[in-house]
């Protein structure tokens, strides 16, 4: 018999990111990682950005999708990922991760004021998780 | 019969003007592809966001979201109403503000009051000659709906629903269907219905189950629900300034279409009835020429 799946959906503000069956999934919630099986307990949580990892029956490889933050909804037979920005694994691109992470630290050192460091360290940890994301990626490969 | 003159005149200014809606019609068709994109984009999301949403106001939590609780009486309405800044869009706002009359009459006669917030030149100013009580207005949004600017607003009429002046949140907007169809909707977001309409007119219900949604929360429920709440409200009225965008691109290029085909039917009309009368007038010289001659 084949393994239970549960369903998984992932939307940003800007698309539908992915959509489908999974066995597993691996999610960046607030309060640390997530692995998800089907028939988990509902939950609601915040995510920060980081990997979302995806066991896809019937397939080696396992499917990857970056996000920057958001909200997270599980239901026993259904995952639903409210993402701010999400990428397709294929479309990270290590350069421009490595750029951003750059002009976040850059002005960090710049800012002086409360707020704008806090800004510039969002988008520090952004930068960083998407290249943790991307090493992850290329480990496998 | 009017002297050929006039005519010649009339069928100028008449090109003129098709001129003027020719290209306000494509104006509208470059636009119109960018705004159902975008419109497009952020469907998907807002239905998830729904579907939580209606799975939260069923919940049972120690911490009661002041969206998730309907009120026992609805003394106060609260209604946000989007049209377009701009006219020559065909029936669109019509049919919009018709609405709004229609349930600002069902309202009165129950003794509701209601306060309004509009998004919009047109609706502003159809409220405005209404004598309706409006708190909060935007109006010159451009091409793109930008939410930073509709969050001031919006939220003087959150704050009102949250300290209890105003018992429900409805909105009105329309619904981008296809090119040659928009349909003027309203619906509740404050309290979280329990049902939600997609814009082919499919209801989408809530899936009640005995007991309620448990969730556990993290990291603490007060905290979580005002950010997803936040992002609900947010997202809605996001969402209704791209339907409505979608939808005015797609009315003014079938508007102007129209005007511009009646416009090339004008003026072949006017045309045909140029030539009968220059035809009769040399006709007439022509007889007054051989009458003269004769006479001679």
């Amino acid at each position: 018999m084949a393994a239970p799946t549960i369903r998984v959906d992932v939307v940003s503000a800007e698309e539908q990111i992915y959509s489908g069956e999974a066995e597993f999934v691996v999610l960046p919630g607030i309060a640390g990682e997530l692995g998800i099986y089907p028939r988990h307990t509902p939950l609601l949580t915040a995510i920060r950005p980081g990997a979302v990892r995806m066991r896809i029956p019937g397939q080696a490889e396992e499917e990857f999708v970056f996000v920057q933050g958001g909200y997270l909804e599980v239901q026993p037979h259904k995952v639903t990922v409210l993402a701010d920005t999400a990428i397709r694994a294929k479309d990270l691109d290590e350069a421009a991760a490595l750029d951003a992470k750059r002009a976040a630290e850059e002005a960090r050192a710049n800012k002086t004021t409360r707020e704008e460091i806090a800004t510039a360290e969002a988008e520090l940890s952004a930068a960083l998780a998407q290249l943790e994301a991307i090493r992850k990626l290329r480990n496998r490969a | 019969m009017a002297g050929s003159k006039e005519i010649r005149n009339k069928i100028r200014s008449v090109q003129s003007t098709r001129k003027i809606t020719k290209a306000m019609e494509m104006v509208a068709a470059s636009k119109m592809k960018k705004a159902q994109d975008r419109m497009r984009a952020s469907r998907p999301y807002i239905e998830h966001l729904f579907d939580i949403a209606m799975h939260l106001a069923q919940a049972n939590t120690e911490y009661r979201h002041p969206f998730l609780v309907p009120r026992e009486a609805v003394r106060r309405v609260g209604a946000i109403l989007v049209t377009t800044d701009k006219g020559l869009c065909g029936g669109m706002n019509t049919n919009i503000l018709r609405l709004v009359l229609q349930r600002h009459k069902d309202w009165r006669a129950k003794g509701v009051d209601v306060d309004y917030v509009a998004i919009g030149n047109k609706g502003l100013g159809f409220l405005n000659r209404m004598g309706a009580n409006v708190v909060a207005s935007v109006v010159q949004m451009g091409d793109r709906p930008h939410v930073e600017r509709l969050v001031g607003p919006v939220k003087t009429l959150l704050d009102k629903y949250v300290a209890g002046e105003v018992d429900e949140i409805v909105v009105f907007y329309t619904t981008f269907i296809n090119t040659m169809k928009q349909e003027a909707r309203s619906g509740r977001i404050a309290p979280v219905p329990r049902q939600f309409i997609r814009p082919s007119g499919e209801v989408v219900k809530a899936d009640a189950k005995a007991g309620g949604w448990d969730y556990i929360y993290e990291p603490s429920a007060p905290e979580l629900l005002d950010g997803v709440m936040r992002r609900y409200v947010e997202t809605i009225v996001y969402q209704m300034l791209a339907e409505n965008m979608a939808s005015e691109q797609s009315a003014r290029m079938v508007a102007m279409k129209a005007a511009s085909d009646n416009a090339g039917k004008i003026i072949s009309e006017l045309q045909l009835i140029y030539n009968k009368t220059r035809q009769a007038a040399i006709t007439k010289e022509l007889a007054e020429i051989v009458g003269g001659a004769a006479a001679v």
